[in-house]
């Protein structure tokens, strides 16, 4: 596309958006667009005229001075790159500076006066955004920026502006809240936030106190990172190399905590091990073992998360324990070593980065880990829960929330900081693709025992969470043992009555149908946005490529919980007010779950040979119809998981999104949660197992559709990319907190 | 068939690309006739993909200028040019039979559907693939898959063929008559064609021009039989076929003074006074006794057709191939080198 028609069809959507649409948002829903030209659906130009809005002229004006040059059929330029980016920013630096409480940019009163308050931006000013965006591409693209492609350069230049306003502003708006205390710029209240005994404290060495929330935060982690991967370790050398039959299972238990709510392994712990749990009365009925609260605390959380950290740790493990060429092993053994020497020299080394991915794996998801330190942790805070207390609780504290926001942001980017610099030296490849014909060596006896003897009683431990999740909610009482079969639990929540048509009466159908709603509009933005994100910066050649990726990839590490509490601060006040939307909670997911979709899709493009693309082109394709016609149709694998994933994803997450429900839209998850905390344990329950078998039907569906998505010879590489949700694993947990 | 201009089929004006630092192809300024088949020829990192390329419009040039029959395509890209290209993997779309791939072009230039695959149809029959237009490229022979990709570059009746070493992923045995095909329908057709390649056999085998490049600039140009004959520099000599480069003296036209002993030979006129000598393994005669450079055989082969010697001479050694049919010479022998044919090299 050329510059001059994107900056025709840009000046079209700018013009829309000032003349016709409502520039402000609608409060009162859609019936009060009857008012229209005036009241609240006035378009800009109506605000404009009735000097309700003067400060807004340059807007209008540029667009303008952008109209004239693009109606005589020419594109200067300097001319659309100023005028898109000048109307960009006016309008979100005058929706920040006055607000719902008139001026909030106390410096420019000599400037703007005392200007009447102005709520947030509806769909006119989305709309000259738009348009203001496609005329800077249009700019960018007459300067031959961008191979001088203008379609390009919009994709560029829309989708660097979407990250910054959902993943950078939000961030920055943290950072804000941190620094001012109350509405004092108080760089001193950050200090002393950020040093607070609260999160340093060392008492617990001395006293009976407990210790600072940091160091909490980073024993759980450290302790799950070890434990899982010392758990995924044994699995996996019993699977490669200790000869059971059983390795088909363990690959198939992988697939276990991408489809839990990561809360409902507490929930199973809590009906074991509680005070009233099963567990703990047989143990009292025959051994007078005294019963107690053990399971609330590090324990029990730590137990969680290892619960479902340990077959992630596994899935890493066991594709890495795969890939060392056993001709490695036999030439140790040829030297004459014997077989524990030949593990100890030669695979136990070669495991090593695998090792370190699991770990940090394991400690970044306990950092960001919320749902399951809520429902369990008892008196023992980490970060992610005493952030949202800090929000939701009662002494609501925004500045101290976002102090700590800071602190678990530090300690989530200084670990993959710390990763980044030790993997960059360490990288074995040992499958050379030369024909490879050794068997690898059998485990020592001793260490095959050891293998034994953790895995099958954690095997027999898994099968009795999964086993209680799926029997708790089909009995009377399963946290007092009251073990008698009803269908009580399940009617309450998804009675269905037939009067007049159908009758949803079941107390979970709301939340259940508003998640697969969000979940369901989420996951296509989410798989288009990061397909063609992953296409822009694999295929395309513009500066700031980098850029781009580094902030696609960014919101990969930050956890659940900061996104919640940025996202209540960013967008409560105008200019971009979205909290109690459903809008808010798709965006959340969206942007949380892109670098997925972005991974996913730059591993299928690096299937996909550069020469198809230029083929195209050679034979006068553009940059769409190459799109469209060529690499489109064959992501179709990768186009598939990232839906499967993004929507299983958006349907278990909770950390995010318990900041941003509302009364009209709750999601499946945090009613849970408010059950759990209820003590409605067994309805919690049977919700969680419906929850499970909807997402393991569209996994197992999706991994049907995606097997049959075969072309060619090429299905054996692309087959194994897609893999299916188990196999896209490794990447897809590759995220802070669900 | 094109229409004929009276343009040049391309021209370069002193074009330079340059990534990062290094410049891949340096002031290279060329003019390629019509109807004429052109080889980029030379070592890999040499710039003749990226020659390949900037004609394509899969690169645009750091500067300079480009024409296609005239029209000034410098800052065009490649969807805008009326160029076709034939990839070294032939990059033929997996998901679409060969029919939907020929039909490509004539499609995303705005075709009709019917339009196109008859003339997708046509194309299939010329190049002998009918009966195959259902089929997906992996269900094809490498030979076949390469002509499907000729078939979708001509279907869209460029100004200009481009093809990027079309025979590198074919075996040995079908590289001949693949090689030969592309000549035929080049010829047939009057097509502009630019053929890149590193192997100087295929080169001289279908080209009307030669153009050697080394290190991003021309290090000659001309008809295969100027290249193999008249080289400019040991480079070129050494690069079209294998060369003995010997340090000498030129006397007079056809006397030399080579390791000692003063010779007679054929040669292109040269000032007198010290030279290299390029030598022709196959202009060499060895005979028993006689005039010419006296000499020991230090290793000897038989090879069927030919026998290959190395002969230890006072201007250093040898490699001489001479017909199977000629006297045969132990290794140690003692014998006389004649020079047919010498070639004195430009400093």
């Amino acid at each position: 596309m050329g510059a001059l028609s994107l900056g025709r069809v840009a000046l079209l959507c700018a013009t829309l958006g000032l003349l016709l649409l409502p520039w402000h948002g609608l409060e009162g829903g859609v019936a009060e667009l009857a008012a229209w030209p005036g009241g609240a659906p006035a378009p800009l130009l109506a605000l404009l005229v009735t000097g309700a809005r003067w400060w807004l002229w340059p807007v209008a004006l540029l667009v303008g001075v952008a109209a004239l040059p693009l109606l005589r059929g020419r594109a200067p330029r300097t001319l659309l790159t100023l005028a898109g980016a000048g109307i960009i920013v006016w309008i979100l630096a005058m929706g920040e500076a006055i607000g719902l409480r008139g001026l909030e940019w106390q410096w420019l009163a000599p400037l703007l006066g005392a200007p009447p308050p102005q709520p947030s931006l509806g769909w006119g000013a989305l709309f000259v955004l738009i348009g203001a965006t496609g005329l800077l591409a249009a700019g960018l693209a007459a300067r031959g920026a961008f191979g001088a492609d203008a379609f390009i350069a919009f994709l560029v230049a829309g989708s660097a502006f979407l990250l910054l306003v959902f993943v950078f502003a939000p961030l920055t708006t943290i950072l804000m809240a941190a620094i001012y205390d109350g509405d004092r710029f108080a760089p001193d209240a950050l200090a002393t936030r950020l040093t607070a005994p609260e999160a340093w404290s060392l008492a617990c060495l001395a006293s009976h106190q407990g210790c600072g929330v940091v160091w909490n935060t980073l024993l759980l982690a450290t302790l799950t990172a070890v434990i899982s991967t010392a758990i995924g370790l044994f699995f996996a050398l019993l699977a490669v190399r200790g000869g059971v039959r059983a390795a088909p299972l363990f690959r198939a238990m992988t697939i276990l905590p991408l489809i839990t709510p990561p809360f409902v392994v507490a929930m199973a712990l809590i009906v074991l091990f509680g005070r009233t749990g099963m567990v703990t009365t047989a143990l009292w009925d025959w051994f007078d073992i005294p019963r107690s609260r053990w399971i609330y605390g590090l324990p029990g959380v730590l137990l969680a998360q290892v619960l479902a950290q340990a077959p992630i740790a596994f899935l890493l493990l066991d594709g890495a324990l795969r890939a060392i060429s056993p001709s490695l092993e036999e030439a140790a053994s040829t030297m004459g070593a014997r077989r524990f020497r030949v593990f100890r020299s030669v695979t136990w080394p070669l495991l090593k980065p695998a090792l370190a991915a699991a770990f940090l794996l394991g400690f970044v998801e306990s950092l960001a880990d919320f749902g399951n330190p809520l429902v369990l942790g008892g008196d023992f805070d980490v970060l992610s829960t005493r952030i949202f207390f800090a929000i939701a609780g009662a002494r609501h504290d925004p500045g101290r929330a976002a102090a700590l926001a800071l602190l678990l942001l530090a300690l989530t980017l200084g670990a993959f900081a710390l990763q980044a610099l030790w993997l960059g030296r360490r990288r074995y490849t040992t499958m050379t693709g030369k024909g490879d014909s050794g068997l690898p060596a059998p485990l020592p006896a001793g260490l095959r025992l050891t293998c034994s003897l953790v895995v099958w009683p954690w095997m027999l431990f898994t099968v009795a969470v999964y086993g209680v999740i799926l029997v708790g909610g089909f009995v009377h009482d399963v946290g007092r043992g009251d073990m008698s079969f009803t269908w009580r639990h399940i009617l309450t929540a998804f009675e269905v009555e037939w009067m007049d048509g159908i009758a949803l009466r079941g107390s979970a159908w709301d939340s259940l149908l508003t998640t697969i709603q969000v979940a369901a509009l989420a996951a296509p933005f989410t798989a288009g946005l990061g397909i063609l994100l992953a296409w822009l910066i694999s295929r395309q050649d513009f500066r700031g490529r980098r850029t781009l990726e580094f902030m696609t990839m960014l919101s990969f590490a930050i956890p659940g919980t900061v996104v919640g509490v940025s996202y209540v601060m960013a967008f409560n006040v105008p200019p971009i007010e979205l909290t109690g939307t459903a809008l808010i909670l798709i965006l959340c997911f969206v942007f949380r779950n892109l670098p997925v979709g972005v991974r996913g899709g730059l591993a299928a493009l690096a299937q996909i040979d550069r020469s198809l693309d230029e083929a195209s082109a050679t034979m006068g394709a553009g940059a769409v119809d190459t799109l469209r016609r060529v690499i489109l149709p064959l992501m179709r694998p990768a186009i598939i998981t990232a839906l499967a994933y993004s929507f299983v994803q958006a349907m278990t997450a909770v950390s995010a999104v318990i900041f941003l429900v509302s009364a009209r839209h709750n999601l499946a998850t945090v009613y849970i949660v408010g059950r759990v905390e209820a003590g409605e344990m067994a309805l919690a329950i049977a919700y969680s197992t419906v929850l499970i078998f909807i997402m393991l039907f569209v996994v197992l569906g999706i991994e049907k559709l995606v097997g049959r998505a075969r072309i060619g010879r090429r299905a054996a590489t692309e087959g194994r990319l897609a893999g299916g949700i188990t196999a896209g694993a490794p990447t897809a947990p590759m995220r802070a907190g669900a | 068939m094109p229409a004929m201009s009276d343009h040049p089929a391309i021209t370069f004006d002193r074009v330079t690309k340059a990534f990062d630092t290094v410049r891949a192809v340096d002031e290279v300024s060329f003019s390629f006739p019509q109807g004429a088949l052109v080889t980029l020829l030379g070592p890999s990192g040499c710039g003749k993909t990226t020659t390949l390329r900037l004609v394509a419009g899969l690169e645009l040039p750091t500067d300079g200028r480009i024409t296609i029959e005239g029209r000034d395509v410098t800052r065009l890209a490649a969807a805008e040019r009326r160029i076709a290209m034939v990839f070294q993997s032939y990059a033929l779309f997996p998901h679409m039979n060969v029919l939907e791939n020929v039909a490509y072009g004539l499609l995303v230039n705005g075709a009709r559907k019917p339009a196109a695959e008859a003339d997708a149809l046509s194309m299939l029959k010329t190049l002998g693939l009918e009966g195959l237009g259902q089929r997906l490229p992996s269900e094809l022979s490498g030979g076949q898959q390469q002509r499907v990709a000729v078939a979708r570059a001509l279907v869209l009746r460029p100004q200009v063929l481009l093809f990027d070493e079309p025979l590198s992923n074919l075996d040995a045995r079908l590289r001949r008559r693949v090689r030969e095909d592309i000549r035929d329908l080049q010829k047939r057709l009057g097509l502009s064609v630019v053929y890149v390649t590193h192997d100087q056999q295929e080169a001289l085998a279908v080209s009307d021009l030669v153009c050697v490049m080394r290190a991003g600039r021309i290090a000659q140009m001309g008809t295969p039989t100027d290249l193999y004959e008249d080289p400019a520099d040991a480079f070129i000599a050494d690069f079209m076929g294998e060369a003995n480069v010997l340090a000498g003296e030129v006397l007079g036209p056809g006397r030399i003074a080579l390791g000692g002993a003063e010779l007679s030979t054929t040669m292109r006129a040269h000032p007198p006074g010290p030279a290299q000598l390029a030598v022709r393994p196959e202009s060499v005669a060895l005979l028993a006794d006689g005039e010419g450079l006296p000499g020991r055989i230090g290793r000897a082969a038989f090879l069927g057709q030919t026998r290959e010697y190395e002969v230890e001479t006072a201007a250093g050694t040898l490699f001489v191939v001479t017909a199977a049919a000629a006297p045969a010479f132990a290794p140690g022998e003692a014998v006389r080198c004649r020079l047919e044919r010498v070639i004195p090299l430009r400093a």
